[in-house]
């Protein structure tokens, strides 16, 4: 649906430059996140999809058009197929809720007496069906955002680009308009780029995630391999901040290591039942039970101390635990 | 107490500043506007960037700002012979009034356009407008409080204007109370004149800052 081949981008007067050699693939349907600190590039990134920004190296194909190549009307015609929402949620502070709905219609050539209908569709989408008539001013973030997002659907687009969507917004409001999105992406069949700072949101909503640093991707991949098993030193960072799974060494008696359960795996009693087979003792140090996106998971840091510590290891194992050294 | 006072005097000179004031204000608001959304468009990183067109434009600008109004009316009269067939009376006064004041209105426009969340242009690329969609659907809408407070300011602006028109036999409160107030020390007409002006300057400040509520939707 979208496709990076070799990006780069530099700004004039720039010291450095925004990305560089930035490869990457974004199915039709998925909710892909690009996480980073901030400068790393993500804005940059996110507005090559829909040309505001154009390469300055390699191609960005965006729904079967190579956007760097095309002219101002064919890129209007693409801006079209693509919605996107902002962090500032950047509304109309002088129409209407509806009106602000109703202004890429309008720039679509949507006939009039279809708008209407359509906008109210869209709120209704966004439960926003009784602010219709009140100003941006009058609402709060989150309804503001809902209003950016039933902005962006109004042409039917098949992507979604969030900039930085939920970073303005309170832990709790957070959570609702991600919810929307993958509501949104479920039902819809919607395709979501998201670009953010907090690896929280990648969690909630991102099938993958790719992770920049200085303008290039050091790590990416499936959300959960690339949230439990971090490996650049960037998504450790980042993921630190989210799982909070940091020890001081030498804490535990004994080797300490940290298990990652997944899926149905999570709420079984595997640790209690092999420690009890091999007569090992364990004492957890650290250790968090959530969800990634649906999918229930669990990681702890243990120190097995006495009996079979290579057989627990490996029994650990073929129950489809992963093992690693911490 | 107001012996000097001849009140159809005081009359035709109410309505002269008033013709003077409407005409011209009108017509500067018509070139003014567009002149001030070019101005604001061409410059620097904005959507139809156009250094020279705007380096030209801005020069032209600032060309007849720095000219005083006295000297404009002057040497403008070739120019609004041709345009409005005299260069006297009311008529022969409008033409340099515009000129006058069309350019500080567009530079008040356009300072206008650039309080504009640059957000909301950005939403309006992202959803394929164009540029003609964006300034009329996005940026004019969210200046319009800028936009009518400019024009607020430039009426004011035009009030004091209107007063050197005399020197075009424009007639007018102002002049009014140059040729007698002043020149002939009749106080009470100067009194009486400045009142005049006085109340129209409020009336103009107060029916803009109403408009501006009405408009205002922050």
């Amino acid at each position: 649906m979208i496709s990076f081949q070799s990006v780069g981008k530099t700004f004039a007067r720039a010291p450095a430059p925004a990305l560089v050699d930035v490869s990457l693939e974004v199915a039709p349907g998925e909710v892909f996140g690009v996480i980073g600190q901030s400068g790393a590039g993500k804005s940059t990134l996110i507005r090559l999809i829909n040309g505001i920004e154009r390469p300055s190296l390699g191609r960005v194909i965006t729904d079967g058009e190579d956007v760097g190549a095309l002219d101002a009307g064919g890129l209007r015609g693409l801006r079209r197929r693509v919605g996107m929402i902002f962090q500032h949620f950047n509304l109309l502070s002088s129409k209407t809720v509806a009106a602000n709905v109703a202004f890429p219609l309008k720039v679509a050539g949507v006939p009039r007496g279809e708008i209407g209908p359509r906008v109210a569709e869209l709120l209704d989408r966004v439960g926003l069906a009784d602010q219709a008539h009140k100003y941006p001013a009058q609402l709060s973030g989150g309804q503001k955002q809902r209003v950016g997002i039933a902005r962006a659907l109004a042409n039917g687009p098949k992507i979604l680009l969030c900039d930085e969507a939920t970073s303005a917004l309170d832990p709790q409001t957070t959570e609702q308009i991600l919810d929307l999105l993958a509501r949104l992406n479920r039902e819809l069949g919607l395709t979501i780029v998201l670009i953010t700072h907090e690896m929280e949101v990648i969690r909630r909503v991102c099938h993958r995630v790719a992770v920049l640093d200085a303008g290039a991707v050091v790590e990416s991949g499936e959300v959960a391999e690339v949230f439990l098993h971090p490996q650049h030193p960037v998504t450790r960072a980042l993921v630190a901040d989210a799982a909070g799974l940091v020890v001081a060494k030498g804490q535990g008696a004994g080797p300490t290591l940290r298990l990652t359960f997944r899926g149905a795996a999570t709420y079984e009693p595997i640790l209690g039942r092999i420690a009890r087979d091999t007569g090992v003792d364990y004492s957890i140090l650290a250790g968090r039970i959530d969800r990634i996106r649906d999918e229930p998971y669990g990681q702890l840091l243990v120190s097995l101390v006495g009996g079979d510590v290579t057989e627990a290891r490996t029994r650990l194992i073929a129950a489809g635990v992963r093992v690693e050294e911490a | 107490m107001l012996t000097n006072i001849n009140w159809a005097d005081i009359g035709q000179a109410t309505l002269d500043t008033l013709v003077m004031l409407g005409g011209s204000l009108a017509f500067s608001v018509l070139l003014g506007l567009p002149l001030g959304v070019i101005l604001f468009l061409t410059g620097a990183k904005q959507l139809l960037a156009n250094r020279p067109v705007n380096m030209a434009l801005s020069f032209a600008v600032n060309v007849l700002r720095s000219v005083p109004f006295v000297i404009l009316l002057i040497v403008m009269i070739p120019l609004t012979v041709l345009l409005v067939g005299t260069s006297l009376g009311v008529a022969g006064a409008i033409p340099p009034l515009v000129l006058g004041a069309a350019p500080f209105y567009a530079r008040l426009v356009e300072t206008a356009l650039r309080e504009v969340d640059k957000g909301v242009i950005e939403a309006g690329q992202a959803m394929g407008a164009t540029p003609r969609q964006i300034v009329f659907g996005a940026l004019l809408p969210e200046a319009m409080p800028g936009i009518i407070a400019g024009a607020t300011v430039t009426a004011i602006a035009l009030v004091s204007y209107t007063a050197m028109a005399g020197v075009v036999g424009a007639g007018g409160l102002g002049d009014l109370a140059i040729r007698f107030g002043y020149q002939r020390f009749q106080t009470d007409v100067m009194v009486v004149t400045v009142v005049l002006l006085l109340a129209l300057v409020q009336g103009l400040q107060w029916a803009g800052d109403r408009l501006i509520i009405k408009v205002s939707r922050r």
